[in-house]
Order: structure tokens, then sequence, then C-alpha cells
């Protein structure tokens, strides 16, 4: 046990800073003392397990949890979760939340003046399967405005939540859309210093899962932290 | 073969609406052997005002010391519907609270035991990455001798170790101060 395999720490610049100004919340919410290391102990490596049991199958389909078809572009967003060394991760839960095609969420705190879908509520959750693929079935979410400064305005974007393996493989992100005209100006997109970074948030157009007739197709694949060196290896 | 880790982005003002599902205060159910603690706490700003829309997540072992997962290879026993996991959005005045039952003791990076903790994950609007950080419990005689603790300046230790309340039995109390002269302390995890 004493010499268990650990997760890797991010490259510089790949991650944001926690004190970003741009982003005008940071700025009260962000600590300011520095973090202190955290060697990876079994309290790390392990995590919360979800398997089968504890999903809705349906759940990976955000365009029929209703009695009638949301309004909007339909999607098909899909990928693979993978860590650092390549490889896989299989089984992990994948849990997305998202605006409607006009711009807004389904939530109390919400007061953006474009209409709820009575067919939208915007969240879902999936298991990766034994390679790691995962597959969603929406509509694209629209654009809306926030507060942070004057006329700012979000692009359009899918929040995604991962526990991975372990404790220390948790990750929340959001995915975009290629070519939105918005992405240069969005502080919160922009907060990673890292361009190439920051830019394998942007999901890619995909002929091959765009269904004819039906639904265009994006990927974007998901990368969580890797092992040191994998027990096997040893 | 070397890929670089997805970046993080702030959960957001809307999390509530994928991530609910999930939500867990009361980890302990009757059958789950240990001592029963119910943790209260407050997440707070740069002001001392509390954080509304924040989401809380934290994971242990059982009294045992045993983790409900693959790699915890101990020969000790898991415990049928403790799975040690929990998650919970703040109030609207910052308060959040859990049920749960004091962990037992797991290895630690030198092989020597840590004290019993529990690892925590703090998620909200402004946070562009989860912070972590830990639970210890008060008065706890292995506190002294835990190395990620000794890892702290002592100064700031106490910002990790809860409190017991003075009213109330079996209620320990720890707040988030995610900034100022008693902030926290944050691991790079």
């Amino acid at each position: 046990m004493a010499n268990l395999s650990g997760y890797r720490r991010p490259y510089p610049g790949t991650q944001p800073n926690h004190l970003h100004p741009p982003y005008v919340s940071s700025i009260k919410r962000a600590p300011s003392k520095p973090l202190v290391y955290l060697p990876h102990t079994l309290s790390e490596v392990t995590g919360p397990v979800f398997d089968a049991s504890s999903i809705d199958v349906k759940a990976c389909d955000l365009t029929r949890q209703h009695s009638g078809e949301p309004l909007g572009e339909r999607i098909i967003v899909s990928g693979r979760v993978l860590d650092e060394n390549g490889r896989p991760v299989p089984h992990t839960l994948v849990e997305v939340w998202q605006a409607n095609a006009a711009g807004r969420y389904r939530h109390k705190v919400d007061q953006h003046h474009a209409p709820l879908d009575p067919n939208f509520t915007g969240c879902g959750h999936t298991l990766t399967d034994a390679n790691g693929h995962y597959r969603f079935v929406s509509i694209r979410p629209g654009c809306y405005p926030w507060r942070n400064h004057y006329n700012a305005w979000r692009p359009a974007h899918i929040h995604f939540s991962l526990f991975g393996p372990a404790f220390a493989t948790r990750l929340v992100t959001q995915m975009f859309f290629p070519g939105d005209p918005l992405l240069p100006f969005d502080p919160i997109f922009n907060c990673t210093a890292d361009e190439k970074a920051r830019n394998r948030l942007i999901s890619t157009f995909d002929w091959e899962t765009t269904m004819p007739e039906h639904a265009l197709g994006f990927k974007f694949d998901i990368i969580l932290s890797g092992r040191l060196s994998t027990p096997w290896e040893k | 073969m070397s890929l670089q880790a997805s970046t993080s982005q702030t959960v957001g003002p809307y999390f509530h609406i994928g991530l609910s599902r999930l939500y867990v205060n009361d980890l302990a159910s009757p059958g789950v052997s240990g001592q029963r603690v119910e943790i209260e706490g407050r997440l707070l700003d740069a002001d001392g005002q509390g954080v509304p829309d924040g989401m809380i997540e934290i994971w242990q072992a059982n009294a045992h010391g045993k983790y409900a997962h693959p790699e915890d290879q101990q020969d000790k026993p898991v415990e049928p519907g403790f799975q040690g996991y929990g998650r919970t959005p703040t109030a609207e005045d910052g308060s959040f609270h859990f049920k749960t039952i004091k962990p037992g003791r797991v290895p630690g990076p030198d092989g020597k035991l840590q004290a019993p903790h529990i690892d925590v994950s703090v998620f909200t609007r402004g946070l562009l990455r989860r912070l972590v950080t830990r639970i210890y419990f008060p008065d706890d005689e292995a506190n002294s001798g835990d190395s990620v603790l000794n890892l702290v300046d002592p100064s700031r230790r106490h910002t990790l170790i809860a409190k017991k309340s003075a009213e109330r039995d079996g209620v320990i109390e720890w707040n988030v101060v995610l900034q100022g002269s008693d902030e926290t302390v944050f691991f790079d995890c």
C-alpha cells in the first residue's frame, strides 16, 4: 500500500487558475493562498462507483423525456472518455445539463426572457460502455446573456460532470460547438492559458454519427487524469 | 501514448438541473455500523457571505476504514448499504449538512494509518476548478500524527478539523471559507 500509484497532475497552463478576474464571480470565491500538495493515498485513488443499477437507460435521450418533442435542432453528442494514458475509462458515469434551444435553463434562478420548452428539461446521464464510449441525443442549446460584463453572452455549451475511477479524477467541464462566434469573447472558455487545451473543449462536427433525416452529430472526447504508472505495469 | 486531461470549467449556477438526481446527504442507513455523526457547515465567500449556489461532495471509508471501491484490497469488511459518497447543494445562506458515520483509519502515503477523515470537493459558480479539502474529527488523538495534516502549516490546520457543536451531541461543525484570513486549506489533488 505504501507504493500506491497516484494520478498525474495537470500540465502547466492546461487547467484554469482559480482566480480569473475577467470572470467576475471568481474574484470573491477563488482561494488566495497556495494549494497544499496532497499525495494521493487510498482516499484519493478510490471514489464512488455507479453501476447499471443506478442508471436510467432512457436518460441518455434528452428529447424523449416528455409527451412531445422539444423545439430546436436535434443533435447527437458522442465520444469517448479516455485517461491520459490513452486507455478507455469504462462504465463511468457521465452527467449533462444544458439550456434549451432558446437559451433558457429550466431553473428558478434563470430569468432570461426566452421561452421555456415544456418538452425539454435539459438533463441527462449515462454510463460509458466497456470501451469508454458514450452517446446522448439532445437539441442544440441556445446562447444566452449573463451579467458578467456589458452585453455578455455565453457561447452555446453543454455542461459535463464525470467521476472516473477515483476521487482524484473528478471533472466538471463544458462542451462547446465549432464555429461559435462568441467563443473568443467568453471569459469562462478563455480561462485556460493553453490555447490547445481550451480548444479541446470544442466539439467537432461529425458525419459518421450524423443521422440522415434526423440529427447532426458532434464528437467530444473527454480525457481524465491518468495513472502515473498502472498496477499491471509494475 | 500521452494525452492531457480535459480542462475544467465551472459548474455555473444551474447545476441543479443535471446533478440533483444524485443528491444524498444521509449516507448511513440504519443497519450500517459505526458512530453516527452529523456535519453542519456553511460555504462562505471572501466577505463572509454564504454561497447559495454551491455544491459539496464527500467521499469516505466505512467505520472499519474500508472504501467501497475495487482498489481497496484491505482485508476489512465492506458494509452493504454504505457507499461512502454524498452530494448536497448549499442552501440560501450557504449552509449544508450531512449525516454519516465516522470513518475508520486508512493507510497513508508513508504506510502509516491516517487519522479518520473525509475527502471533500467544493463546486460553485465562480470556481473554474473544484476545490479539494478534507474534514478531520475533533479530539481525535490520531490527528497529531496524520501525515497529510502535518503537510499543512500549523497555523492553518484548524481549518481542516471540525469542531464539536456546543449545543448538540453527535454534531460537528465545519465551514468552508473560500478566501480570506481564515481561508480553508485546499489541496492540489
